[in-house]
């Protein structure tokens, strides 16, 4: 099974059920997306698929052999962060972080389709990620900062 | 005869057409001219009796006037949620006591004639998108306390966006002659062949429960077939299951399970309201407890099988009978069963194995649990549609409580992934012919946005299933 996962094609040897999360995290070593509930109903594993949120705890990695998946690590480096994970930096909106990976991921969908989501919008799509520390209101700064800053990074592209 | 002769008499029978025309068209004004009832100033909260306010409140949730009159997101009453149509989307209206964008200025009688007549206050017809032809059968006691619970609300100034309805359907007038055809004004009248308690579910379903609105299906001029009363119908995208004889359900209805269903959105045999359902169980659950025990007494005998709850075990022996037709076995040896039997089914069975068995043919019970799908409605229903709409667009969390919920796989699976689910599921756990036009529901239910409408019934009341339906009511709502 070939997966194509932040834009390189990778050979994979398992079990065609087995869920795209043990097959990120086990096999390609990419271990942003985090194991929270395996049902589905909490966030914490939430990659793009296509450019779509999508929880990769209950998607079995066979559905997805012709899609583009992105995770974490695909969108920025340490030395190299992208808007998304400045803003998070910048806003400290991580406590115990665990579920900052997927929340990252779900706002980068949001953005990416909608540059200029508006607060409530942000609240809303927001709604399926859980965080347990309580640091809602730095996430959802955090994400409004993204917003600027990929606003800014898009007219710089331009010029 | 010479051509201008002929001429003349074409002329002349034009003439006589047109003038006929003219005269039945204003015939047909003057006829549906309704008088304007006489603006009032708003009475007082105070001037009604508490009593009458706490019926009314049951009253108006049995209507569910909140879940068409009040906007996404808006505030309670104030209108301005589309109703879709085949007609067009209809906007439902400010029905908070604001004087000038609202029926503050509304009098009783003004009130009682729209729900009876579907007539506003100032004298337009008012489009059966307000079902008006069920209202009709609420008595002047329950329409008086209704009338009292709304202009007791919080007035909200708010206009509805303008109904997107195309010439002459645009012309309220003509809703004279829909009237004429489908309207049966008059209260409901009991049979006397049939008890009390039949009675007054008959009265609740007929009238402000209006089922028929959704459960029925409607004529091309969008009027219930009255010889198909509660076989299915439509509403908003999902398919309304029949009610009568020809229900989906894989365990057949009694007046228990509608009754814990009604209540509480769920029931550990059937799933959980979802769709537009959910809003209506979470409204129902407002109801006095006889009143629920009416509505499902009623519906169970015109489903045609009133009997005794089937106890647990009954329920497990008819899981395992229906599983037994389709060659599943239970879950423990779930895998072995995608062999033989499911041979030609092979992407749908493993996609059902890797990304719907861990919920579906889990430990967890229902509502939070999965059902197993050999007692769904939505894999033995009419079409795919419900199905399409639940495994795209999940059961999403209900606001600020905690309901039922299901992740939605419409980013992760592709077209052909989805259909050949679709046809496993049928094919696996009923014994019914396959859908014809998978394919077809797919692409409406893909087209559609049916967010709002996806949640399933809130459960901050839930109580265990053993517990009978309606203690405690008041004191959690």
């Amino acid at each position: 099974m070939k997966l194509n996962v932040n834009g390189q094609l990778h050979e994979i040897v398992s079990d065609p059920r087995t869920p795209l999360l043990y097959v990120l995290r086990d096999d390609l070593k990419l271990n942003a997306a985090k194991f929270g509930c395996g049902l589905g109903q909490c966030g914490a594993c939430t990659v793009l698929i296509d450019g779509e949120a999508v929880f990769s705890c209950i998607t079995p990695a066979a559905l997805i052999a012709d899609k583009k998946i992105t995770t974490l690590e695909g969108l920025g480096t340490l030395a190299q962060p992208s808007p998304i994970q400045r803003a998070f930096i910048e806003e400290q909106a991580a406590q115990c972080g665990y579920c900052i990976p997927g929340m990252m991921m779900r706002a980068q969908a949001l953005l990416q389709k909608k540059p200029q989501a508006n607060d409530d919008e942000i609240r809303a799509a927001l709604e399926p990620n859980l965080c347990r520390c309580g640091t809602q209101m730095r996430i959802l700064r955090a994400v409004g900062r993204a917003r600027a800053l990929m606003a800014t990074a898009q007219a710089g592209d331009r010029t | 005869m010479s051509v201008t002769r002929i001429a003349r008499s074409v002329g002349i029978i034009c003439v006589v057409l047109a003038l006929a025309l003219a005269v039945g068209l204003g015939a047909f004004l003057i006829a549906a001219r309704q008088p304007a009832i006489d603006p009032i100033t708003p009475p007082p909260a105070n001037s009604f009796a508490p009593d009458l306010l706490k019926r009314g409140a049951q009253l108006a949730a049995l209507g569910n006037c909140d879940v068409c009159h009040t906007a996404v997101g808006g505030r309670p009453f104030a209108g301005g949620r589309a109703l879709p149509t085949p007609f067009g989307a209809i906007y439902a209206t400010n029905i908070t006591p604001d004087v000038d964008t609202g029926i503050g200025n509304w009098s009783e009688a003004a009130f009682k004639r729209a729900m009876r007549h579907g007539v506003r206050r100032d004298g337009a017809y008012l489009y059966p998108a307000f079902p008006y032809d069920h209202f009709t059968r609420v008595s002047d006691d329950d329409a008086k306390a209704i009338y009292a619970y709304l202009m007791t609300r919080e007035p909200v100034r708010a206009v509805a966006p303008a109904n997107e309805l195309p010439f002459p359907l645009n012309v309220r007038s003509l809703m004279f002659g829909w009237d004429l055809l489908f309207l049966r004004p008059g209260p409901f009248r009991p049979d006397k062949n049939h008890d009390a308690t039949w009675n007054r579910g008959a009265y609740l379903v007929e009238g402000l429960g209006h089922c028929g609105a959704c459960h029925t299906p409607r004529n091309f001029l969008g009027a219930e077939k009255s010889d198909q009363d509660l076989s299915g119908g439509e509403s908003e995208g999902w398919t309304a299951y029949a009610l009568n004889a020809g229900s989906p359900a894989p365990v057949q209805w009694n007046a228990d399970t509608l009754a814990h269903y009604l209540a509480f959105g769920f029931d550990a045999s059937h799933g959980v309201a979802r769709g537009p359902m959910a809003e209506v169980a979470d409204d129902l659950h407002a109801l006095p407890e006889p009143d629920i025990r009416a509505i499902a007494a009623y519906l169970a005998d015109r489903a045609g099988h009133a009997r005794p709850a089937v106890s647990e075990i009954e329920r497990q022996r008819a899981v395992q009978m229906q599983r037994g037709k389709t060659g599943a076995a239970n879950s423990a040896d779930s895998q072995a069963s995608i062999g033989a039997a499911d041979a030609t089914h092979d992407d749908g069975a493993a996609i059902y194995l890797s990304a719907c068995a861990g919920c579906h043919e889990g430990p967890r019970a229902v509502p939070f649990g999965g059902i197993d799908l050999a007692l769904s409605s939505g894999v033995a229903g009419p079409n795919a549609t419900n199905l399409f709409n639940v495994v795209l667009h999940g059961l999403p969390a209900a606001d600020a409580t905690h309901a039922p919920v299901m992740p939605g796989f419409g980013a992760a699976m592709n077209d052909a992934q989805l259909v050949a689910l679709a046809r496993y599921l049928r094919a696996r756990f009923t014994d019914k012919e396959p859908w014809p036009d998978v394919e077809q529901s797919l692409r409406e239910a893909r087209s559609a946005t049916r967010a709002a409408t996806t949640r399933s019934a809130p459960s901050d009341r839930l109580m265990p299933p053993s517990t009978k339906p309606g203690a405690g009511n008041e004191a959690q709502r």
